[in-house]
């Protein structure tokens, strides 16, 4: 009896600890984002957001960096995806697991924990200089998308892993071969996992700015980018301008929460795209 | 040993295995007759498994296995470097141990083997659907929900579905590894039943650690014991008149 009632107790105890603690993050989360959106919702209107700014970027909107952060996105995208995903699948499928698969996974894992402002100067010299592309939205977005490879890579390895070997097999005694296995009975069920962790690869990717800051971002540009060879204004650079750069950063303060707002809505829409994905692929294959 | 006059399918010829540095097979040598039911019995990892899974060269995704000696089927060896595996799968085919649908539909599960061996006629396919559903007695109780996800049915059910899926492409030898250790006795039945008819046209090869079913499906049994092959011959004789102490043993309950 006695026990039983210090166990409950100590229950109890653990209990409202892990709840203490949850509720602390979802607090700070909450804080920080209320206190964006009251400062920065003032700024949103439609001309903030379809708008180039004037005046020193003391007025007008940020349409040129909304512009250029999907452009480098989508640029991210077309490397990091199919890039990150074929060389999931060759590791997971097809490579025989041996010290050096070991070697290539363990590398991969450190890749993603490598600061992003080392891809940044890395871009510069591979794409700006070796490669001769100049500081441009390519060589920002392939930056970009070496930074988010890692993450594709490892997100699609463990979507693949959590297929059941029994779906290998018996497509294999069936008589199909190793390709057809994989496209026709591991894929089609891996591929909402993959996508999701790609996604969000994808949302990090959009967010950052120390990795464009030396290979493509500009500081202000009147134009919007018009080939892959152009600079380009970008939402989270853009942000760190006006927050810390700007001539008249008390005036301006406004516009930067304004921007802050609609990074965070682009990164959490883009998450929940994910969410959406994973959910429909999902229903379709059960 | 058994010296019959009868057609030979598969003849595995001095067999041995190995996982790494360790030997799961020794020296094992058995015919399985075609047509006829072989059955294979033994306490657990004793290389049964190993054994069957050499027939349709399951194993060598198994990194770091090697196989010696000789597997040959219609007097060919399988392990012949010009052999495509691919086919020989094809015709040797396996039902696995827990019943392992794809998480499709019941008709796409069994149209699954026709269409990646590259049949496209869908006439064809829904012929060959109910045709092997039938031969594996699950067509009357799935032909009005062949839409309905695999999943939904019953796990005796979803092994006989493992069944029709593997008579759907057609294979000369179908091989069972263990088929009724996750389903309940009157599945159990229902899938022996099966076996019993798909002997007619079929040669069969089943894994068991079920003696009383060696003795109910199969015409012959192979006795196995720390993968080496301690007896083999007519089931009736193996059971009833066992020539080895160890078989004597194992099937009178003695261990195992």
């Amino acid at each position: 009896m006695k026990t039983s009632t210090r166990k409950g107790i100590a229950q109890a105890v653990g209990f409202l600890a892990l709840r203490a603690a949850m509720g602390l993050v979802l607090a700070v989360l909450l804080l920080f984002l209320y206190d964006i959106g009251k400062k920065g919702g003032g700024a949103i209107s439609w001309e903030f957001l379809t708008e180039a700014p004037r005046r020193g970027m003391t007025e007008g909107g940020i349409f040129p960096a909304i512009v250029g952060t999907f452009l480098v996105t989508l640029i991210t995208a077309v490397l990091a995806v199919p890039l990150g995903m074929s060389a999931a699948i060759y590791l997971h499928e097809y490579a025989k697991q041996s010290r050096l698969t070991r070697l290539i996974r363990l590398s991969i894992r450190n890749l993603s924990g490598v600061p992003s402002i080392v891809y940044g100067l890395f871009g510069v010299i591979l794409f700006v200089n070796a490669m001769r592309f100049g500081t441009s939205i390519l060589s920002a977005g392939l930056t970009l998308g070496l930074m988010t490879l890692p993450w594709t890579v490892t997100a699609s390895e463990e979507a693949l892993k959590t297929i059941p070997n029994s779906y290998r097999e018996g497509a294999m005694a069936l008589g199909a071969t190793k390709w057809q296995t994989i496209r026709t009975n591991v894929l089609p069920y891996a591929i909402p996992g993959m996508l999701t962790g790609t996604v969000l690869g994808l949302a990090r990717a959009a967010g950052e700015t120390a990795p464009i800051l030396f290979t493509g971002a500009a500081f202000y540009l009147p134009f919007l980018p018009r080939s892959l060879g152009d600079q380009f204004m970008a939402l989270p650079y853009h942000l760190y301008i006006m927050a810390t750069q700007h001539h008249a950063i008390q005036q301006v303060r406004p516009l930067a929460y304004g921007t802050a707002l609609v990074l965070i809505g682009l990164v959490l829409g883009l998450n929940m795209t994910a969410v959406v994905l994973r959910y429909r692929l999902r229903r379709k294959h059960r | 040993m058994s010296s019959e006059r009868l057609p030979i399918k598969f003849r595995t010829e001095n067999l041995d295995f190995y996982y790494g540095p360790t030997r799961a097979l020794k020296n094992v040598t058995i015919d399985c007759y075609d047509k006829k039911v072989t059955a294979i019995i033994g306490p657990s990892g004793c290389g049964k498994s190993t054994f069957i899974r050499t027939l349709n060269r399951m194993n060598d995704v198994i990194a770091g296995t090697r196989v010696e000696g000789r597997i040959l089927l219609d007097g060919q060896d399988i392990y012949a470097p010009d052999v495509d595996v691919v086919e020989l799968r094809r015709r040797v085919g396996m039902v696995f141990q827990k019943p392992n649908p794809f998480p499709k539909s019941i008709y796409d599960n069994i149209a699954y083997g026709l269409r990646i061996n590259g049949m496209r006629d869908r006439k064809a396919i829904e012929a060959t659907v109910e045709k092997s559903l039938r031969g594996a007695a699950l067509w009357e109780e799935v032909k009005d929900r062949l839409d309905e996800n695999a999943f939904a049915l019953s796990g005796g059910q979803q092994q006989r579905l493992c069944i029709a899926r593997a008579l759907a492409v057609e294979p000369e030898v179908i091989l069972f590894d263990e088929p009724c250790s996750a389903i309940d006795p009157i599945a159990t039945a229902k899938v022996e039943d099966l076996i019993e008819h798909l002997k007619t046209s079929y040669t069969v090869v089943i894994v068991t650690h079920n003696m009383q079913q060696a003795a109910r499906v199969s015409d012959y049994t192979a006795f196995m014991m720390l993968g080496e092959l301690i007896e083999f011959d007519r089931t009736g004789k193996v059971f009833t008149a066992p020539a080895n102490k160890l078989t004597e043993d194992y099937i009178t309950g003695r261990f195992g």
